[in-house]
């Protein structure tokens, strides 16, 4: 499977917005969500096609974070239409949502500090044949090789990150959820794990990716939606992205 | 002080084996905090039930000691997990005490009920034919039996820890143990799990029991005595860890039994008095993490 894959850089030169645009993955509609009393999403809208990087932007605290967790059925108060590839999660636990083909890397990485690498590697279990192997995980994070028997809490910011991707890889899930990929890491780092991304699309994986970083997310996303106080207030293909420019700096307030 | 070698290695011998027992009960406490988070006070009962589960199999069904060393963990386990899917699981968002008030008071009742059929005298539960007997090792008698208990406790304990610490089940059950929303993300039944371990503790500690019937006899209050001093094993050593329950059960029934060669006078009360140490100089037990 690797095998078949450009390389990082041929990928980055390629034209992301060229690729037709799939069936619908995964639907959300009025999405509402809640931390105890605290009413956070107020109604997000927005789709993924097959084979998308869609990416979702938004200041500090604006409900990104929660719109993931909701869709894996992470926050138990939440309300709303979610399909994914067609059936209706919105009320399945997350056990049974992750089973669907759904995965997470969460913003807080959540590597384990009782497991070791390989451990951490291999506890998501496969929900869907055709996962990446071993080796072609090595091949894309070749540092997590020689790191197996480390602690996983041991490794830098990066090799976690890069971790915490990698173990979702394996489960043969074809739809990925970001959160903040890049946040805190060296630019090496970053573009390292864009590179990735990157591969990812090509070969065919469907992202929904949440970036603070719109530079970041511009080398791969095909749209971008924004999430501001619990809504989705905009929208746009990568592009519009220099049309949208303006209003985006409004948005993101940088 | 002339050393009477004789005695020192027979009481050494008593400590192994209640330390045996501290082993496997507080291994299973610790099993149980890790995924539960719940401080199972009903610990001493369900040692308990495991005897009787002994003693109801050999008088009432004719089954030995063999048989009932699988069936009754299997049997009392089973009733551990009824307890989590129709109780412990509804606590298992509420503060800690909620669980231990719920645990204690399971705990009393079960008591209770074998009380009230049973009285507070001992049954007797013969030892097998195969571990009758003793051998003589030259510098003291040994009992099969007894031997018997510590090898075997000690195997089922190791067997327990490499379980959790070696293999992918023991993986999920680790990683569940720090974050259980997380795990269940990735597709992992969580819930079963939680049901599961508790199941395991409570076949641990019905093991215990069984284990211990020949050798204490079979009482509703066998537990109840006992837990108490396991309670103190487990705060010296913390709950955090598999190995360090194993290693604090063992080493204090060691304790225990040097003590009343000693100083028989504080055989009863050292271990609280090392509990008190402890939680004067390291509150969260040797091996870390607080309840
Ligand atoms: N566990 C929680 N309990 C209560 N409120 C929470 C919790 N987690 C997040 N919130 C609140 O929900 C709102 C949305 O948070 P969320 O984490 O989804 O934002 P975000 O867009 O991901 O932000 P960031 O870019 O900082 O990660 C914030 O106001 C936050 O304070
Ligand atoms: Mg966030």
């Amino acid at each position: 499977m690797v095998e078949t894959m450009t390389t990082a850089s041929d990928a980055a030169a390629a034209t992301p917005s060229a690729q037709p645009a799939g069936d619908v993955v995964l639907s959300v509609q009025n999405l509402q969500a809640w931390y105890g009393e605290s009413h956070i999403l107020h109604g997000i809208d927005f789709e993924v096609r097959a084979g998308e990087v869609v990416t979702l932007l938004g200041r500090n605290g604006a409900g990104k974070t929660t719109t993931l967790k909701s869709i894996m059925g992470i926050i138990p108060k939440r309300s709303g239409s979610i399909r994914f590839e067609g059936k209706d999660i919105s009320r399945a636990s997350s056990d049974k949502i992750a089973r669907q083909g759904v995965a997470i890397c969460p913003e807080e990485r959540g590597i384990f500090a009782s497991l070791d690498v390989r451990e951490n590697l291999m506890l998501p279990p496969q929900v869907r044949p055709g996962g990446l192997s071993l080796e072609q995980i090595f091949e894309l994070f070749p540092n997590l090789k020689e790191r197996l028997k480390s602690q996983g809490t041991k490794l830098s910011g990066g090799e976690q990150q890069m971790l915490a991707i990698a173990r979702i890889l394996r489960t043969g899930a074809r739809f990925l959820m970001l959160d903040e990929p890049t946040e805190g890491l060296a630019p090496v780092i970053i573009q390292q794990i864009g590179h990735t991304i990157q591969r990812l699309k090509n070969e065919g994986f469907t992202i929904l990716l949440v970036e603070q970083n719109f530079r970041f997310a511009a080398t791969m996303a095909d749209r971008y939606y924004i999430v501001e106080h619990g809504k989705i207030i905009d929208g746009f293909a990568n592009s519009e992205l220099s049309a949208n420019m303006d209003k985006l700096h409004s948005y993101l307030g940088v | 002080m002339s050393i009477n070698l004789q005695a020192l290695f027979a009481q050494l011998l008593v400590g192994l084996i209640n330390g045996s027992f501290y082993a496997l009960l507080s291994l299973g406490l610790a099993v149980i905090f890790g995924m539960l988070n719940i401080i199972n006070f009903a610990h001493g009962a369900l040692y308990m039930m495991g005897a009787f589960a002994a003693y109801f199999l050999l008088n009432v069904l004719g089954i030995g000691y063999w048989w009932a060393l699988i069936i009754a963990p299997l049997a009392v386990g089973l009733f551990g997990i009824i307890l989590e899917r129709t109780m412990l699981q509804w606590i298992a968002q509420l503060d800690h005490l909620y669980g231990l008030l719920l645990t204690f008071g399971l705990g009393l009742i079960i008591q209770g009920v074998f009380q009230n059929y049973f009285g507070s005298s001992g049954l007797p539960y013969a030892i097998p034919d195969e571990l009758k007997g003793g051998v003589n090792l030259g510098f003291m008698f040994l009992p099969i039996y007894r031997g018997w208990v510590v090898v075997f406790s000690l195997v089922v304990c190791l067997a327990t820890w490499y379980l959790i610490e070696r293999t992918r089940l023991g993986a999920n059950l680790r990683a569940a143990t720090e974050n259980p929303t997380l795990v269940r993300a990735f597709g992992i039944n969580v819930p079963r799990m939680i049901t599961l371990t508790y199941g395991l503790g409570v076949g641990l500690a019905a093991l215990a029991g069984v284990l211990s019937a020949p050798i204490n006899q079979v009482r509703p209050l066998m537990g109840a005595d006992l837990i108490i001093v396991v309670f103190a094993v487990v705060v010296i050593g913390g709950m955090g860890s598999i190995m360090g329950s194993i290693i604090t059960g063992f080493a204090l029934g060691i304790v225990e039994g040097l003590t009343k060669y000693f100083y028989p006078e504080a055989s009863n009360t050292v271990v609280f008095v090392l509990m008190v140490l402890v939680l004067l100089i390291k509150p969260s037990g040797l091996t870390g993490r607080t309840a």
